[in-house]
């Protein structure tokens, strides 16, 4: 949404520039200056980048090597074969925990919050006021904080290094539901209104009506969700005592401050683990975008 | 947030063919169905939301080492432990001089990156995508490059290569307590990572400025640049602004994954997270006092947020 209105402005706000720096007497020394400006940015944001791939396809000794290079010595290709053959790190297992948490983590959060959004939005009850609350009510507390708390639950169910114990108290978030509420109290009702003298039910209005035609909305909240799930560190961290429940960014935090694993191949593990959200990223960027606005400002 | 009262919509069933029957069943048939769609998630909050802080609360009054069942009544001590511990307490002042630095900067430098890629006319999706892309990386990541590549002090490393080309000697970045070079890291990394997300608030924010404003101070001849920026741009953006920093701040407290990875739990540096991490799930597994240091610094922040959108006037400005 917000990349279509640019695009409009742009064509629409011809005569006054949004802050019209170009109009001042120093018009073409600022706009030198902003360009200038933009590319150092540029640069910089890149340089990571570009130190990850560099690093990944580096020989060990090209990166320690007492005076940094631009570029390596040659490209080393099998550090990747390296990376997954090497006994004792288990890598492979931890993109497959990775995936899971970050797959079902992410369906299964969008389900509930969905329907417990919609519920709240659309199913007239007498109580849905005091529930509304109870699940506004959680959002004041602050996420991190509740990390021993939550260990005290999971650990008396007896699932920590578990991928349960990953996956499952992730799955209710109050804000995810407090946004599909306010996103179903917008949908038009006509839509549902005409399913219903159809004869559907709730449920049958949701999966085939609303559903259907809210998936921008969420395509945007799962690009958001997922790459959060993705990136998690603390609850991983808490949870994956035992090797075989690290997530990859648990396992390559771990490598790190034990120093077993070789400095290359670590960085090959990062080249990997950034692979599915650079290809989220390409392909679901207006999703993406959508989702952080919506996410961000009703916070 | 709209009223409540719009969560009472519809009219049961709208029960035109089949008559009062079928509406009486669709007003106790409303209550179940709401329960099948809302039930699961309230389920599933009051066991992995409620209870753990309700247990935490009731731990943090006992003594319980290993051990997630209370064992022994402290009454209010774990609490006067934590709050007169000077670990606890220092690790309360890292997170303010972190938060010093760390809101300000992004703000100021996510509202720049804005202003700049709003103002271009070319290529404008590319700049955007480019400042936004570090937000899809972790923590973890991002400070694996920073410990290992960029401010690695030992001998290798980007930062000590450029600065050696100025004759400046090796600086052990992350080690270094006086002068506090462990600052620079920290910031840096937290700046690449999150100022993409703030750009985009502050974008989405630019873009909801009516352009009409715009015509009306160039017609009042307010002078284009710092005058239009300051009494137009800005106080449009209270709202956007406002968000941010409160998000920014929230986010701050809850610092853990870079402090983490890139120092480890040392006595310099040590925000309130990574202590109670330390003490709650470390050696001596002690949740007692883990309980009542977090639920110290839960109420710190909900005051510190409260106060902070009293102060900036939160929800007034929100559109």
């Amino acid at each position: 949404m917000a990349v279509k209105a640019g695009r409009n402005r742009e064509r629409t706000s011809g005569t006054p520039q949004p802050i019209g720096f170009s109009r001042s007497p120093l018009g073409r020394v600022g706009m030198v200056l902003r360009w200038i400006a933009l590319f150092v940015a540029v640069v910089l944001f890149l340089l990571p980048f570009y130190l990850i791939l560099r690093n990944a396809l580096s020989t060990e000794g090209d990166i320690t090597a007492p005076s940094w290079t631009l570029f390596p010595s040659h490209l080393q290709w099998g550090n990747i074969k390296e990376l997954f053959s090497d006994t004792q790190v288990p890598m492979a297992r931890a993109l497959y925990n990775s995936a899971v948490v970050g797959i079902l983590g992410t369906a299964g959060q969008l389900l509930l919050a969905s329907m417990a959004g919609y519920g709240l939005a659309r199913i007239p009850y007498k109580h849905a006021d005091k529930i509304f609350y109870a699940i506004v009510a959680t959002l004041m507390i602050p996420g991190a904080v509740t990390f021993i708390p939550s260990f005290i639950v999971v650990s008396s169910l007896g699932w920590v290094s578990s991928l349960r114990g990953l996956i499952i108290p992730t799955l209710f978030s109050g804000f995810a539901a407090f946004l599909f509420r306010q996103y179903f109290l917008g949908f038009p009702k006509e839509l549902e209104e005409a399913a219903r003298v159809d004869g559907a039910g709730y449920f049958g209005v949701f999966w085939r009506i609303v559903v259907p035609n809210s998936l921008p909305f969420f395509a945007a909240l799962a690009a958001i969700t997922f790459i959060g799930n993705w990136n998690s560190f603390l609850w991983p961290l808490v949870i994956g005592q035992d090797s075989s429940s690290w997530t990859i960014q648990v396992a390559m935090s771990t490598f790190i401050t034990a120093q077993t694993i070789n400095i290359h191949e670590l960085f090959m593990a990062v080249a990997v683990s950034i692979l599915p959200l650079v290809l989220i990223f390409a392909f679901l960027q207006r999703y993406l975008i959508q989702g952080v606005t919506q996410s961000g400002i009703k916070d | 947030m709209s009223a409540p009262a719009k969560t009472r919509t519809e009219p049961a069933g709208t029960g035109t063919r089949r008559g009062s029957r079928r509406r009486k069943q669709g007003i106790a048939g409303n209550a179940l169905w709401f329960w099948v769609f809302v039930g699961p998630f309230v389920i599933g909050l009051l066991v992995f939301s409620y209870l753990p802080i309700i247990w935490s609360l009731i731990l943090s009054f006992f003594e319980a080492y290993n051990t997630v069942t209370p064992s022994k009544f402290v009454g209010l001590q774990n609490y006067v432990d934590m709050l007169t511990d000077r670990n606890f307490l220092s690790s309360l002042g890292t997170f303010t001089i972190f938060a010093v630095f760390i809101v300000p900067l992004t703000f100021a430098l996510s509202l720049l990156l804005a202003l700049l890629v709003n103002q271009v006319k070319i290529a404008r999706a590319f700049f955007r995508s480019v400042f936004f892309l570090p937000t899809a990386c972790s923590y973890v990541v991002a400070s694996l490059i920073w410990k290992l590549s960029i401010f690695n002090g030992v001998r290798f490393g980007l930062a000590n290569t450029v600065l050696g080309w100025f004759g400046v000697d090796n600086i052990a970045w992350l080690s270094t307590v006086s002068p506090p070079w462990y600052w620079i890291p920290l910031i840096t990394v937290r700046l690449w990572l999150q100022l993409g997300f703030y750009m985009i608030l502050f974008i989405a924010g630019l873009q909801r400025i009516s352009p009409t404003l715009y015509e009306a101070a160039y017609v009042d001849g307010a002078k284009p640049g710092w005058q239009v920026f300051r009494y137009i741009t800005l106080p449009q953006l209270r709202a956007t602004s406002v968000a941010v920093l409160i998000l920014n701040l929230i986010a701050a407290y809850q610092a853990f994954d870079e402090f983490y990875n890139l120092i480890g739990n040392v006595n310099y540096a040590r925000p309130p997270l990574v202590y109670l991490y330390g003490i709650s799930l470390g050696q001596i597994q002690d949740l007692g006092h883990g309980s009542a240091g977090a639920l110290i610094l839960a109420a710190i922040i909900m005051i510190v947020t409260l106060l902070q959108s009293r102060l900036f006037g939160f929800g007034k400005a929100g559109d």
